[in-house]
């Protein structure tokens, strides 16, 4: 029976992290526990950071907030849109797609790098964070970065740290840049196009100077066919005018329907969620990163061979794809076909024994794994964060 | 005198000199070695001009297998290694030791693949910062961090300090829009972080090595994300009666909702000198002055105006002008950009780069000048209002050492006043040397000693680029 320990505090952190360095007893860590991705840890002790709450800064006329890690990033959003602001990045919520309950916080999201469709114009959470304070496997608590929107003072390890998944240091606080909300939103749907013309469709569209910052192609469901958004956010006047040169640009794609603001950001959320791959809830779900006019051929490839369903986001650079539930959840054929044309692939669904079966993480070349074996012995020499989840 | 210390060369080393050319020249074609002491001199200082030491030798690779040749054969020979791009750094970032070997990239500047349609461009790291922007122009593109330098710097030096710019504020800075390198670790290694593709596999090693300043592994390759560029931009200008007025300004705009592409901020002593040199315009009756760009179709760019003017009205502003054309456009931004060479014609500076949250802006300039007057030196304000990041320039002649260290004490002052308001020691120049020594008070013990663990692991020797960044005292090597 694992024990769950919920420090409130910075120091109780550390005086937890120092003990279980001293006796090499490994801690599972977790912000509210709804990413239980990677590799299953075996710790007789979880410690989770969501006792450790609280928005500690926030200047709406400086664009930035900080939170300790445990914070729920509904309480953040809430807090945000009362200034019309938010989180460039779109994090994704996974509770729909791995079914669970718990409650986001900011660590997490932080800790999983968790960008959604707006990552192509705003980057993702790596881009926003500025700041972070953490306790490393040795007991101590550092920091990097800081408040302010330009800061080159010592090594970067704000982006070391974020998508980590907790097992080089336990996130404690954390500080994002923000942006003004978009006074709206409208998006462009095409309908009916292939994988391989949707991403020409898509990467058309990014080529121009008219601001696309959603590009996704959703695959044919019962009686409806494939389905491409692209959506323009900002001032309202800007907006249509930018949609209207879009038609231009588009007309060798076919006519699009334009879908106003309330249901453009129901659809967003859908796309961002990945609710198209959401059942069977047992199939395995893959998340591939790689060059957009690769994203076809990596999607189309795993339909024909594990008869996948497939989302593509990020004009085809971001594939979802499902594998089957049992044997090695597609592991090996998508494996191959990243390797064909380079980028990474994650195992985000699977049952524990499918996670404790197959690589989870893109294995990494030997002289990356190298370095990266070498920076997480600085941080946790005693091996005890999060133990073998990447 | 010199305020900032660069160790003695090891005799140990400095005694194996014709050795260890000897074994360089096996490795790199004759052209690619430098050993006669003139031309080495070339590559004795940086933009810190105020020091300067001989390297032992300068090589010049043409591949990354020479690269990893040379870092392999010196790591076994325990030589000390400077990587070095254009040697723009502002930072001392690229200064050598009189016992290391200068490793410059400025042979590697092809560009390698133009990828439009995934808005990628693959280069060799020799290759200028302008060079990116220029390969992919006429396709309708360009690369979107500009240091001021960015004619001569190269994309190695902006991997390597994480270069931002002013068109930073809405396109972020070197390590928002690079997307994979090709490194070369210490031992020779050669490895491949990142791609065309987005974000890491699993660690980000990509951020970790953009901005390390040369000091975990060389840079020869990278690949970096293009943007199209947009229909038009508009700058406009416009002055205030006070730094109060100007910063109060810069705050609402941001807090409206607006993100201009840059605001620019000079000083009435930065005006007049930059307008002298380049007839941009600007007025001369104000205290401080705003260059805000804006950019779009037509029909934005005016609506933006429009805000913005509706915005600022509220601060008193004068002089309020938009450029009407495209000389008018250039000419604005050419005195922006030749401020640092302008001000080097009246006299010699050093350049801060702290940063600080945007609404201290009046408080750190109040907290400059009671400094500046406080060692009877003048002062210039040059920053990029809209993040924040300052660029006093602090005036004082070379020739009279005693003003020079004036002006360095001086320089720490202001920078330990943006730590104290809540801001960090650079913004976009890197520590270097100029800095290292203050990096204790922005960090304790146990956040250097991390910083300086990372590098132990991937550098054990500390040969890479070894006196900068961390203060000279308390390291493991």
């Amino acid at each position: 029976m694992t024990s769950i320990l919920l420090p409130e505090s910075e120091t109780e952190i550390e005086a937890i992290v120092h003990e279980a360095a001293q006796s090499h007893s490994p801690l599972a860590i977790h912000g509210g526990g709804t990413r239980p991705i990677g590799k299953p840890v075996h710790a007789d002790r979880a410690l989770s950071t969501k006792l450790l709450t609280g928005i500690t800064l926030y200047e709406p006329s400086e664009l930035v907030l900080s939170a300790r890690a445990g914070t729920p990033l509904a309480e953040i959003q809430q807090t945000l849109a009362v200034n019309r602001q938010r989180l460039p990045f779109e994090p994704i919520d996974y509770r729909h797609l791995l079914g669970n309950h718990g409650i986001p916080t900011i660590g997490g999201v932080t800790a999983s790098n968790s960008s959604g469709p707006r990552r192509i114009h705003s980057g993702a959470a790596r881009d926003s964070l500025i700041g972070v304070r953490a306790t490393t496997g040795r007991g101590e608590t550092i920091k990097s970065g800081g408040r302010v929107m330009k800061n080159v003072t010592g090594y970067d390890f704000v982006k070391l740290l974020v998508g980590s998944w907790g097992t080089l240091a336990v996130l404690t606080e954390v500080t994002y840049k923000l942006l003004p909300e978009a006074e709206t939103e409208l998006t462009l749907l095409l309908t009916g196009l292939s994988a391989e013309r949707a991403v020409e469709a898509m990467t058309t569209a990014l080529g121009t100077p008219f601001e696309v910052t959603g590009a996704a192609h959703l695959p044919a469901t019962d009686g409806m066919p494939t389905r491409t958004a692209l959506r323009l956010e900002g001032f309202d006047a800007s907006v249509r005018y930018r949609i209207d040169r879009l038609d231009t640009v588009l007309q060798p794609f076919g006519a699009f329907e334009t879908i106003a603001a309330e249901a453009s950001r129901v659809l967003w959320a859908s796309i961002r969620d990945v609710e198209a791959l959401e059942t069977p809830h047992d199939a395995a779900i893959w998340r591939i990163s790689v060059r957009p006019t690769d994203g076809p051929r990596v999607g189309e490839s795993l339909k024909a061979q594990l008869g996948s369903r497939v989302l593509y986001d990020w004009a085809g650079g971001l594939v979802w794809a499902s594998g089957p539930a049992e044997g090695d959840g597609g592991a090996a054929i998508v494996r191959s076909a990243v390797a064909s044309v380079g980028g990474h692939a994650m195992l985000v669904r699977g049952s524990p024994e499918l996670r404790a079966s197959v690589p989870v993480f893109e294995p990494e070349s030997p002289g990356v794994a190298a370095m990266s074996r070498l920076i997480k012995a600085t941080f946790d020499p005693a091996g005890i964060l999060n133990p073998g989840r990447m | 005198m010199s305020a900032i210390e660069i160790p003695r060369p090891d005799p140990r080393i400095l005694a194996r000199r014709a050795e260890i050319l000897a074994g360089l020249a096996a490795l790199v074609p004759p052209t690619s070695l430098i050993t006669e002491e003139d031309e080495r001199r070339a590559f004795e200082t940086d933009a810190l001009t105020a020091y300067r030491r001989i390297p032992m030798a300068v090589v010049l690779p043409e591949t990354t297998e020479q690269v990893s040749k040379v870092l392999a054969f010196l790591n076994k020979e325990g030589v000390k290694v400077v990587a070095r791009g254009a040697g723009t750094s502002l930072a001392g970032g690229a200064i050598p030791s009189e016992d290391a070997v200068v490793l410059g990239v400025s042979k590697m500047s092809r560009i390698l693949d133009v990828d439009t349609a995934n808005r990628t461009i693959r280069v060799e790291a020799g290759v200028t910062n302008l060079g990116v922007s220029g390969a992919v122009a006429h396709l309708g593109f360009f690369y979107a961090p500009d240091p001021s330098s960015q004619l001569a710097c190269t994309i190695a030096g902006n991997i390597g300090m994480n270069s931002g710019g002013a068109h930073c504020l809405k396109y972020g800075v070197t390590t928002n829009n690079v997307l994979g390198v090709k490194l070369v670790l210490i031992d020779g290694t050669i490895v491949e972080i990142g791609g065309a593709h987005m974000d890491a596999a699993g660690y980000d090693l990509l951020g970790l090595i953009v901005g390390s300043e040369g000091q975990l592994g060389v840079v020869t390759e990278a690949t970096l994300r293009i943007l199209p560029l947009a229909e038009g931009a508009r700058p406009m200008l416009m002055g205030f009666q006070s730094a109060e007025d100007a910063g109060a300004c810069v705050a609402a705009i941001i807090a409206s909702g607006i993100i201009p592409v840059a605001i620019e901020y000079m000083d009435r002593p930065a005006i007049q000198v930059c307008e002298a040199f380049a007839h941009a315009g600007y007025p001369l009756d104000v205290e401080a002055l705003l260059i805000i760009e804006v950019e779009g179709s037509e029909a934005e760019i005016e609506d933006l105006i429009v805000r913005i003017t509706t915005i600022a009205a509220d601060y008193n502003p004068s002089g309020l002008r938009v450029s009407q054309s495209e000389a008018e456009s250039a000419a604005i931004w050419k005195g922006r950009k030749s401020a640092f060479g302008a001000m080097g014609r009246l006299a010699d500076y050093i350049c801060m780069d702290g940063t600080i949250p945007t609404g201290q802006l009046s408080a750190v300039l109040t907290g400059i000048a009671e400094i500046c007057a406080g060692y009877g030196l003048r002062v210039s304000n040059i920053f990029h209002a809209g993040d924040g990041n300052l660029h006093p320039l602090v005036l004082f002649n070379a020739n009279d050492p005693v003003e020079q260290h004036k002006a360095e004490r001086c320089g720490e002052d202001i920078l330990k006043l943006c730590v104290d308001l809540g801001g960090c020691l650079t913004g976009e120049h890197g520590v270097g040397i100029e800095k290292r020594d203050l990096m204790t008070y922005q960090f304790n013990t146990i956040d250097l000693d991390q910083q300086m663990r990372v590098k132990s692991a991937l550098d054990p020797q500390w040969l890479l680029n070894p006196h900068k960044v961390f203060p000279l005292a308390g390291r493991p090597v």
